[in-house]
C-alpha cells in the first residue's frame, strides 16, 4: 500500500475509532471522579486527581448482583449448551421424516419477542414457585437458549463425516454411548462457541431479569445498575463506575477469546 | 404481581394499598397490632379508614407529605419586585409570570422527564378549579368525567404550560428543585418531598425559598403517604411484625420525618421540634379537607393512573385539549368510574 | 443377536427420546404460553383481580389499542426506527469491512475495537449515550468547542444545540399526504414523520452493532477468492468500481441476513431505549416493547400489554417464518 493511501486510512479508521471509543471514554473517566467532582457540566474533563473514584462504592453495592449474574449465568450457559449438544447430534446424525421440521418449529423460539410470553412465563414460574429465584431465571434462559445452542451444535456436527458415526454404530455403539465417545471428544470449538454466546447474552440480558425477580437482592447485574441510575438523587461517578463493572465479565471475554466471540456472534445468525 | 412477596413493603395509602394488595388477598390484618399499640387512637379516622378495608387496618402509615404547594425561589423573586402573600390566585399568578417572562426568566419550573412530575401541577390544578369536594365526586360517582369543570381545568394547565423552563423534558423532578435554587426558574408545583431537597441543599424556609398552597387547594391538602403492610404468609411474621410496631413509634416517626421533610403520620408529633415549613404543613393539615391523590396512586388504581400518565404525555407536546378531556373521560369510563 | 437394521431401528427411537424434553420445553414455554398470551389480550383482564371473561366484542382490545395515540406513536417510532438504524448500521459497517479488507498494520487492534460495544449490554451503554445526548452538557458542547457555533453566531444563525431525546419535535411528516390519499388518513392523532428524539436512539443502537454487521461482512468478504478480485483488476477496473459492481453484488446474501438479524433487534428493541430516553416527549422514543412492559407491570392492564405483545409477536413472524421458509427449502 502506498504511504499517502496508508495515512488516508489510518485518518478515516481513527476518527471512527473517536465514535467507537467515546461511550467508554466518558464511562471510565467519570467512573472515577469522586462523588464532588461528577456532574454533567465536567461530563468531558479527565479527573483532577487520580483516585478510585466511584468504584469502590459501585463494587460494595453491585458485587452481591455480580455473585446473582454469575449464580445465574454460569449454569445457564452450561446447560443451554449441552441441551444443544444433544439435540444438534440428533438433528445432524439421527434424521429422520419430518426432523426439519421439528428442527424449524425449535428455532423459532430464537426469534419470538420474549414479551409474547412474558405473562403466562410468570404466572408459570410462582405456579411452580421459581417466580423471584435465581433458579427461575436460569430455567428461562435454558428454556429460551436451546434453539440457538441447537442451531449451532448443529451446523457444527453437520461437517462431521457420518461414517464416524456409522462406523461406531456398527461396532455396536447405542445413541449416547456414539455421542459421549464419538461426537463429544470433537465437539470443543462448538463449546466453546455456545458457551461465550450463552455467557454473553444471558449476562445482559435485562427484560427477563426485572420482569422475573423483583426483589432487589436477588437481581442480576444489569437490574440493579439500572436501579442505580433510576433512584433519586444519584451519585453520578458511581454510576458510571457500575456501568463499567458490569460490562467487566464480558468485556473480558470478548478481548480474551475474541476469535471464538466473533464466531459465536456469527453462528447465532442463522445461515442458509 | 408477586407470588413470594416479601414480608413487608412500602406502598401508599388509598387505592393503591386497598385495590393491589389488601383486596386480592396479599395482606394480613394488623388489628391486634393496632390494639395493642394503642394505633386506634393515635391516627385519624380519615387515615385510618385509607389503610382499612371492610373496617379492618392492613397497614402502618409512617408520614404525609402534602403534594399540592407552590414553591418559588424568594431572591428571584424580590429581584423581579414582585410580592407574594400567603396565597396566590391563578389571575395574581399568570400576572407575575406574564412578568417575569418579558424579563426573560422561565416563571414556572417542570423537571417531567418522569412524566408525574407534570401529573402532579395537572392534579393540583384540577383540584385547584374543582375545589375538593367535586374532585372526590369524581372517585365517588357524584361527579361526571365530561363535567364542565374539567375542560375549564385543562385550559387553565395548558395555560400554565406555556412558563415552563425549556429544558423541562430533560430534567428529572429533583433536578428541576435544583433549578429553581440556582434560579433558572421561579415557580415550581410540587409536592414537599421537594422540601426535603431544598434543606439537603442548605436553603432556608421564607429566606431562600417560600411557598404558597397551588392556586385554588389553600383548604385543601392533597395528601401523598408512606406506609408498610404485612404479607399474607410472610415467613418471618414476627420479625415483621416488629418493625411495624418500630415504624409506627412516636420517636422513630419524629426522627424520620424530620430527615424527610414530611409531618408525622401519628397525631402527637411534637410541633415544636420542626423547622417553619413543616409546622405550618402540620397546621394545615389539621384545618384542611384531606383528599386522595391520583398520581400516586390513592384516589384510583393503577390502570387509569398510567392513562391519565399517557394521555399527559400526548397533552404536554400536542396540546389537545378536546383529545385530552376525550381520553379522561373514556379512560375513567373504563377504569369503573364516574358511572 | 438383533440385526444391523433392528439395531439401527431401535437407536432412531433412543434418539427421538432425546429430543422429548427439549420438544416439550418448546411447546409449553413457546408456543403454549404464546398461545396464552393470546387468550389473555382477548380477556377483560385489567387489573390485578384475574378476570378471564371474553371482552365484547372479542377483538375491543386490540381496537382499543389502535386507537391509543401512544401506541400509534409507537408503531411509526418502529418503523422509523428500523429503517433509520438498519440503514445507519449496515452502511457503516460495510463501510469499515471493505476499509479493514486489506493486509496493513494495526487491522486487527481496530477490528476489535470496533466490535468491542457488541459485548456490552444495552443497560450499561444506554445509561451511557443518555449523558452524551444530554442537550445541556453532552455532545452540544463540542459544537461550541470546535467553534462551529462561533460560525454559525457570525453568520447570523442560531447556534446548533439539538434537543436529542428531549426534542418532541416530528419532522418530515405526511400526514397531508395520507388525508390526501385516504379519507380515514386525516383521522389519525399523531404526526407520521420522523420524531427527531428517535435519531440519537438509533445512532447508540448503531455504535452498538455496527461493529456486528462489520464481522458479518469481514467473514462474507474473506470467502471471496483472490481471482474473483484480480479479473476485475484485469478488466480494467479501478478498486471503488470493482467493490462496487462486483463484491457488493457478491455479498447480497450476506446483507440479507444482516438485515434480517438487525430488523429482529430493532423489532424488540427494549433495554436500550429503556435506559436511555424512557418513553419520550410525546412518546418521542416511545417503542412497542416499552408499551408492553408498562401496561403488564405499572399499569396491570394485562389484556392490552398481551395485545401489544401479540402485534410485536405478529411483525416479527412477518419477517421471520418467510425467512426460515426460505432458508430450510433451499437447504432441502
Amino acid at each position: 500500500m502506498k504511504g499517502t493511501h496508508r495515512i488516508l486510512l489510518w485518518g478515516v479508521l481513527g476518527i471512527a475509532l473517536i465514535f467507537y471509543a467515546l461511550p467508554v471514554y466518558v464511562m471510565v473517566i467519570n467512573g472515577l471522579k469522586d462523588a464532588t467532582s461528577v456532574s454533567l457540566a465536567t461530563m468531558w474533563t479527565l479527573p483532577g486527581k487520580l483516585s478510585s473514584g466511584g468504584f469502590a462504592e459501585a463494587w460494595a453495592m453491585l458485587s452481591p448482583n455480580m455473585r446473582n449474574s454469575l449464580v445465574m449465568v454460569i449454569p445457564a450457559a452450561l446447560l443451554s449448551s449441552l441441551v444443544g449438544a444433544l439435540n444438534g447430534y440428533v438433528f445432524s446424525k439421527w434424521r429422520f421424516r419430518g426432523s426439519e421440521v421439528l428442527f424449524a418449529l425449535l428455532l423459532f423460539g430464537f426469534f419470538i419477542p420474549y414479551q409474547a410470553i412474558l405473562l403466562p412465563l410468570v404466572r408459570f414460574l410462582q405456579w411452580i414457585n421459581l417466580y423471584g429465584t435465581i433458579p427461575g431465571l436460569v430455567l428461562t434462559h435454558v428454556v429460551y437458549g436451546i434453539s440457538v445452542t441447537t442451531l449451532i451444535f448443529r451446523n457444527f456436527y453437520i461437517n462431521v463425516p457420518n461414517s464416524i458415526v456409522e462406523a461406531a454404530t456398527v461396532d455396536g455403539a447405542g445413541v449416547m454411548q456414539t455421542f459421549r465417545k464419538v461426537m463429544l471428544p470433537l465437539s470443543l470449538p462448538a463449546f466453546a462457541v455456545t458457551l461465550i454466546f450463552q455467557f454473553t447474552n444471558i449476562w445482559n440480558d435485562f427484560l427477563f431479569g426485572i420482569t422475573v425477580v423483583p426483589n432487589p437482592q436477588s437481581q442480576p447485574i444489569t437490574i440493579a445498575l439500572n436501579n442505580l441510575s433510576g433512584s433519586f438523587s444519584v451519585d453520578w461517578n458511581v454510576v458510571m463506575a457500575g456501568a463499567v463493572v458490569a460490562a467487566l465479565p464480558t468485556a473480558l471475554i470478548y478481548l480474551g477469546l475474541g476469535r471464538l466471540f466473533v464466531r459465536g456472534l456469527v453462528s447465532g445468525a442463522v445461515k442458509a | 404481581m408477586g407470588g413470594n412477596p416479601p414480608d413487608t413493603w412500602q406502598t401508599h395509602h388509598g387505592a393503591e394499598v386497598q385495590t393491589q394488595y389488601i383486596g386480592p388477598g396479599f395482606t394480613e390484618s394488623l388489628h391486634d397490632l393496632y390494639v395493642e399499640e394503642g394505633w386506634y387512637e393515635l391516627f385519624t379516622p380519615e387515615l385510618l379508614q385509607t389503610v382499612s378495608h371492610d373496617g379492618v387496618p392492613h397497614m402502618v402509615l409512617i408520614n404525609l407529605h402534602r403534594s399540592n404547594i407552590l414553591w418559588y425561589n424568594k431572591p428571584l423573586l424580590i429581584e423581579h419586585a414582585v410580592r407574594v402573600g400567603e396565597t396566590l390566585s391563578y389571575d395574581e399568578l399568570f400576572e407575575i409570570a406574564d412578568h417575569l417572562q418579558n424579563s426573560g426568566v422561565a416563571a414556572l419550573c417542570m423537571g417531567d422527564a418522569g412524566i408525574w412530575a407534570n401529573g402532579i401541577m395537572f392534579e393540583n390544578t384540577l383540584v385547584g378549579v374543582m375545589g375538593p369536594e367535586r374532585y372526590l365526586g369524581l372517585w365517588e360517582g357524584t361527579t361526571a368525567f365530561t363535567d364542565a369543570d374539567i375542560r375549564q381545568a385543562i385550559t387553565t394547565y395548558s395555560r400554565l404550560l406555556d412558563y415552563l423552563n425549556a429544558d423541562h423534558a430533560a430534567l428529572s423532578w429533583d433536578q428541576a428543585v435544583d433549578k429553581l435554587l440556582d434560579g433558572g426558574c421561579a415557580f415550581y408545583s410540587m409536592g414537599d418531598w421537594a422540601y426535603g431537597e431544598l434543606t439537603q441543599a442548605g436553603m432556608i424556609d421564607h429566606e431562600d425559598f417560600g411557598w404558597v398552597p397551588h392556586p385554588g387547594t389553600e383548604n385543601t391538602n392533597i395528601l401523598v403517604t408512606d406506609g408498610f403492610t404485612l404479607a399474607k404468609g410472610a415467613p418471618n411474621p414476627e420479625a415483621a411484625r416488629n418493625m411495624l410496631r418500630v415504624m409506627g413509634q412516636r420517636a422513630v416517626q419524629q426522627e424520620f420525618n424530620l430527615l424527610k421533610g414530611s409531618i408525622c403520620a401519628r397525631s402527637d408529633c411534637d410541633r415544636s421540634a420542626f423547622s417553619p415549613y413543616l409546622q405550618w404543613a402540620m397546621d394545615s393539615y389539621n384545618t384542611t379537607v384531606s383528599i386522595p391523590t391520583v398520581v400516586h396512586g390513592s384516589a384510583a388504581p393503577a390502570d387509569f393512573r398510567q392513562a391519565l400518565n399517557d394521555a399527559l404525555t400526548d397533552f404536554v407536546v400536542r396540546r389537545d385539549e378536546e383529545a385530552f378531556a376525550a381520553t379522561l373521560a373514556r379512560e375513567a369510563k373504563a377504569s369503573g368510574f364516574g358511572q | 443377536m438383533p440385526t444391523a437394521a433392528v439395531r439401527l431401528w431401535a437407536s432412531r427411537h433412543k434418539a427421538l427420546i432425546i429430543l422429548v424434553p427439549s420438544l416439550l420445553l418448546t411447546a409449553i414455554f413457546v408456543y403454549g404460553f404464546i398461545g396464552t398470551s393470546f387468550f389473555f389480550s382477548l380477556t377483560n383482564w385489567r387489573t390485578l383481580a384475574v378476570d378471564l371473561s371474553l371482552r365484547d366484542p372479542i377483538w375491543q382490545t386490540y381496537a382499543d389499542m389502535m386507537a391509543m395515540p401512544r401506541f400509534q406513536a409507537d408503531l411509526r417510532n418502529t418503523v422509523v426506527f428500523t429503517v433509520l438504524f438498519i440503514a445507519l448500521a449496515i452502511a457503516l459497517g460495510l463501510f469499515l469491512a471493505i476499509l479493514l479488507d486489506r493486509q496493513f498494520k494495526g487491522r486487527s487492534f481496530f477490528r476489535s475495537a470496533f466490535l468491542f460495544p457488541y459485548a456490552l449490554s444495552f443497560i450499561v451503554t444506554g445509561v451511557v449515550w443518555r449523558w452524551i445526548f444530554n442537550p445541556e452538557t453532552g455532545i452540544n458542547l463540542f459544537f461550541d468547542m470546535l467553534g462551529i457555533n462561533r460560525g454559525l453566531e457570525a453568520l447570523g444563525m442560531d447556534p446548533l444545540s439539538p434537543g436529542w431525546t428531549t426534542d418532541p419535535e416530528v419532522i418530515l411528516s405526511i400526514n397531508q399526504a395520507l388525508a390526501a390519499l385516504w379519507p380515514g388518513g386525516a383521522s389519525f392523532q399523531i404526526e407520521w414523520g420522523i420524531p427527531v428524539a428517535l435519531i440519537p436512539v438509533a445512532i447508540a443502537a448503531t455504535w452498538q452493532l455496527s461493529g456486528f454487521v462489520m464481522a458479518m461482512y469481514l467473514g462474507g468478504l474473506a470467502s471471496i477468492e483472490a481471482s474473483v478480485r484480480d479479473a476485475a483488476r484485469i478488466d480494467g477496473a479501478g478498486e471503488w468500481r470493482t467493490y462496487r459492481s462486483v463484491i457488493i453484488p457478491m455479498l447480497t446474501p450476506i446483507t440479507i441476513s444482516t438485515a434480517i438479524i438487525l430488523l429482529h433487534v430493532s423489532l424488540k428493541i427494549f433495554d436500550l431505549v429503556f435506559a436511555m430516553s424512557g418513553v419520550g416527549p410525546g412518546f418521542a422514543t416511545d417503542v412497542p416493547a416499552i408499551f408492553v412492559f408498562e401496561m403488564m407491570f405499572t399499569a396491570a392492564r394485562y389484556n392490552l400489554g398481551t395485545a401489544a405483545s401479540i402485534v410485536m409477536l405478529a411483525a416479527s413472524c412477518l419477517v421471520i417464518v418467510p425467512y426460515l421458509i426460505h432458508t430450510f427449502k433451499s437447504r432441502e
